[in-house]
């Protein structure tokens, strides 16, 4: 998996973006969603994890990166998407981001990375509002790939683990 | 010449506080009546690298008031002056004043002007009232009345002064210390091209000067060159400088003792009769001669100097702030473009000399030479062991084992000696105590002996900046509460003297602090009715001794009789408590009434490692923090009881202690014991609650490394941190009185 993401070129579309960005993309289920790729760190396998005592249960636990402890958040359970079985091939990107002065690591589970796509930034289009049915909290936008629907992700929102999550469960 | 003066700010302010450390410390061990010159010597030298070090740097605010310092000082160095108590007070005081001034600039904050101010005045009477001793001594009119007379200068003279000769240079080879009375001192000054290049600044000294006298220049730019041909980093200028007030030769010399080399300078008096000059070394290179500067500019530059000088003398607190570089930048407009830019170079100046909030160490060279052999140890057995994997057989099974066994010594070595380097002598808080006693005595009108052992003890860094005012605040309750007045004392059949001790030791994986005193103890009587009026015991409670003691923990509680501004408010004892809790340590109390109190204060050793035993519930592995526990026990069926039917309890011998069932308020699914019976009891203690923690099995004890989870993560309540095993996967380490909150609600 690792391998694969690392060598895919990153595609080119039609006519040639002028002002492009680049973002990790990742299946979910059905869907698919994108990160910043200047706030991935590294995507590693699944490997067990530490589980943290009364926590909400996207909050899978904590691994050991390199001496650093690193929590580990299910996307599947975050987005109320089912859960899936971890395998050999679950995939951990880990994102790092700068949160209050203070720089965050933490690590996504997600089904699978596809690619690495280049987007024109002023053809993102924002969230659409979908009142309380959906949440749109942690998007930052929607993007059009190939006719294909890609999220993007606000990683800074996403490694904030607020405290009101706790209450949510 | 744009060398970035605000990169040795740290560096300075360090050693500054060093320097304040050791004048305080050398004050309070002078003794009225035998004073030991070398001490004096060492509160000189200590006050005179702060002056010059401000200086240098342009915190002229700060050599301003060490120069005082420092004069009152040389006297008594000198013996021309004798050392009064009154005298030393003044000089301690000063020394807080520097410390705060020190502190203000470091922070980038405004100076206390009236406090600085209030201060000079005293020390400035000290200086001319208290010279008292052999009259003999002949000169020192108080320098420090020449910054009043310096403004009696009149007008008139100023312009008299005007008319004065430019190139007039006077050289003469005799020796003068004494002069009776001079108006004022004409200067011909002219550096050498390469005087920058030796890192001096003629803005700087003509600086010092308007300190001594009210200066006027004028400046010679017959040496500019052409613009082509200018070499910034040279300075073509001389100039002709008049310095108005009854001010001493030495002075003057002073300000160029680090120049003679580097320039022709002639300095004569006018107005009297005494002439002086100093020899200078003839010019070996041949100034530049051509002229290139237009008039105009040249008026425009001589306006910019005399403004700076006006500034200057106006000893505005900005003015202060600009440093060196800053100086010379504005040097140098003056030289190239006359344009008057010396504004952005200031704000420049001022934004590099923000403050820093790093923190450093310093650590003995040998403890690094240690750190770098065994480094070095390490490669050997690191090569010695690929060459064994290079061409492995069975036949280098023992080769392989026993380069293992080494690499694991070393291991075990460096990580010692890395921890080693964190390591700094409680003196660092020691240090502090005398000065405590000392004030407070005198404010109290007690006899207090302070008796310190053990300074050399180590304790990590961490550790000693956070037991500092916990310790600060036991020491004060023993000056203050625990050692009688001199009366009552003699009274109760006691020396005079009080004695307070303040020991550290090593204790097991511990350090040990202990403030001991000899006062009168603490009132068993009076802190029961106390309670009982707070109601925070019952009438019937039978309270121990020990239970007693710790009534003063609780908030708001205070047994003495006046509140006073050193302590007695009840603020504290709970938060010395809480403090040193929060460091993983324990303080305890023992005393008897009429005979003194001890305080004794348990730490860890470090904060990074802590000796843990590794429990297991179901799958999972946690950390106890081996300090916490008590005993662990099987329990019978017998030993059970419960509350209300649903909290359980436990008897261990006379006590009943609530269990915490871990795999419930962790939600272990995979816990193999459920009923009690079945599992462990291990009886932890944490911030005086006891309790059962009931767990499947005990794994092991290890010394583990303790990581933040807060780093990436967020608190989580029973936890207080995490670690990684030898496996590589993550272990939580339980936080006991979080356990215990959490199992209540």
């Amino acid at each position: 998996m690792t391998q694969q993401s690392e060598n895919s070129e990153p595609q080119v579309e039609g006519k040639k973006p002028v002002n492009p960005v680049q973002f990790l993309s990742f299946g979910l289920g059905n869907e698919e969603y994108g990160v910043d790729i200047l706030s991935v760190q590294e995507i590693r396998s699944w490997e067990p994890v530490s589980r943290i005592p009364n926590v909400p249960s996207y909050e899978k636990g904590v691994v050991n990166l390199r001496g650093s402890i690193v929590p580990i958040i299910d996307l599947r359970d975050r987005f109320n998407l089912g859960h899936s079985e971890y395998t050999a091939l679950t995939v951990v990107v880990v994102l790092q981001a700068e949160i209050e002065g203070k720089n965050r690591t933490m690590g996504l589970v997600v089904d699978a990375v596809s690619n690495v796509i280049n987007v024109e930034k002023s053809t993102i289009q924002k969230a659409p509002d979908f009142g309380t049915k959906v949440s749109t909290e942690f998007i930052n936008g929607l993007a059009s790939v190939d006719g294909r629907m890609v999220m993007i992700l606000d990683v800074q929102k996403l490694l904030k683990l607020e405290n009101t999550d706790e209450e949510d469960e | 010449m744009s060398i970035d003066m605000a990169q040795f700010h740290q560096v300075f302010f360090e050693e500054s506080f060093e320097g304040l450390d050791v004048m305080e410390s050398g004050l309070l061990n002078l003794d009225m009546g035998d004073v030991d010159v070398e001490e004096i010597n060492t509160i000189f030298r200590a006050a005179h690298s702060i002056k010059g070090g401000s200086g240098t740097f342009g915190f002229t605010a700060v050599s301003d008031f060490t120069h005082i310092m420092e004069t009152l000082l040389d006297e008594m160095r000198d013996g021309r002056r004798s050392v009064t108590q009154s005298a030393v007070n003044v000089l301690l005081s000063s020394v807080d004043c520097l410390r705060e001034m020190l502190t203000a600039i470091q922070d980038d904050q405004e100076l206390n002007e009236s406090r600085i101010a209030e201060l000079t005045k005293t020390l400035e009477q000290e200086l001319n009232g208290g010279a008292t001793s052999d009259a003999s001594a002949t000169t020192t009119e108080p320098i420090a009345d020449t910054d009043s007379q310096q403004l009696d200068v009149t007008d008139e003279e100023i312009d008299e002064f005007a008319d004065t000769d430019e190139t007039e240079i006077v050289e003469e080879a005799k020796e003068e210390t004494v002069v009776d009375s001079v108006e004022g001192w004409n200067i011909a000054f002219s550096p050498h091209p390469q005087l920058l290049k030796t890192g001096n600044d003629p803005v700087r000294m003509f600086r010092e000067l308007t300190e001594l006298g009210e200066l006027t220049s004028k400046i010679d730019f017959r040496g500019v060159p052409s613009f082509h041909d200018m070499d910034p980093e040279e300075c073509y200028l001389s100039w002709n400088l008049k310095v108005l007030g009854n001010i001493n030769k030495e002075h003057i010399d002073d300000v160029f003792d680090w120049v003679e080399e580097d320039c022709d300078l002639a300095v004569q008096s006018f107005g009297n009769t005494l002439k002086k000059v100093v020899p200078a070394t003839p010019a070996s290179d041949p100034l530049p001669t051509s002229v290139a500067v237009p008039d105009t500019i040249a008026a425009e530059s001589t306006d910019l100097i005399e403004n700076k000088a006006e500034i200057e003398t106006k000893k505005q607190p900005e003015e202060a702030k600009v440093t060196t570089e800053a100086a010379t930048a504005a040097e140098e407009t003056a030289e190239k473009t006359p344009e008057s830019k010396p504004k952005p170079a200031q704000k420049q100046a001022t934004e590099k000399a923000k403050p820093k909030g790093s923190s450093s160490i310093r650590v003995d060279t040998g403890k690094i030479d240690t750190l770098i052999n065994m480094v070095g140890e390490l490669v050997i057995t690191q090569s010695m062991l690929s060459l064994v994997g290079e061409h492995f057989s069975m036949d280098h099974v023992d080769q392989l084992k026993s380069g293992l066994s080494q690499l694991g010594r070393h291991t075990r070595e460096l990580q010692e000696s890395v921890m080693n380097i964190r390591m700094m002598p409680i003196s660092f808080v020691f240090s502090r105590f005398p000065r405590l006693a000392h004030d407070v005595s005198r404010k109290l009108n007690k006899k207090i002996e302070l008796k310190l052992s053990g300074e050399n003890t180590e304790v990590d860094k961490t550790v000693i900046e956070l037991i500092s005012d916990p310790l600060v605040h036991l020491v004060r309750n023993s000056l203050d509460h625990g050692i009688e007045m001199p009366d009552v004392r003699i009274a109760a059949g006691k020396p005079e003297v009080g004695t307070v001790n303040l020991n550290a030791y090593h204790r097991g994986g511990n350090i040990v602090i202990e403030v001991i005193d000899d006062g009168k103890g603490l009132d068993k009587e009076q802190l029961r009715s106390k309670a009982l009026d707070k109601g925070l015991i019952d009438e019937n409670d039978l309270l121990t001794d020990k239970q007693t003691y710790e009534l003063i923990f609780h908030p708001g509680f205070s047994t003495a009789q006046e509140i006073s501004d050193i302590s007695g408010r009840g603020v504290g004892m709970d938060v010395v408590r809480k403090n040193i809790q929060s460091l993983g340590g324990s303080i305890e109390i023992q005393s008897e009434l009429g005979k003194g109190s001890t305080f004794a204060i348990h730490l860890p050793l470090t904060l990074a490692i802590l000796d843990g035993q590794s429990i297991a519930v179901g799958d999972e592995t946690y950390i106890v923090p081996l300090v916490s526990i008590v005993e662990t026990i099987n329990i019978t069926e017998e030993m059970i009881n419960r509350v209300a039917g649903k909290g359980e309890t436990f008897r261990l011998r006379k006590e009943f202690l609530p269990i915490v069932r871990m795999h419930d308020i962790f939600n272990v699914q995979s816990a193999k014991a459920t009923k009690l019976t079945e599992g462990l009891v291990v009886v932890v203690e944490g911030q005086g609650i006891r309790c059962g923690l009931f767990i499947d099995e005990l794994l092991g004890q290890q010394q583990v490394v303790i990581k933040s989870l807060e780093a990436n993560y967020r608190r989580v309540e029973g936890v207080s941190g995490a670690t990684i095993l030898g496996d590589g996967s993550v272990a939580l380490i339980l936080d006991i009185p979080g356990l215990v909150r959490l199992s209540n609600n």
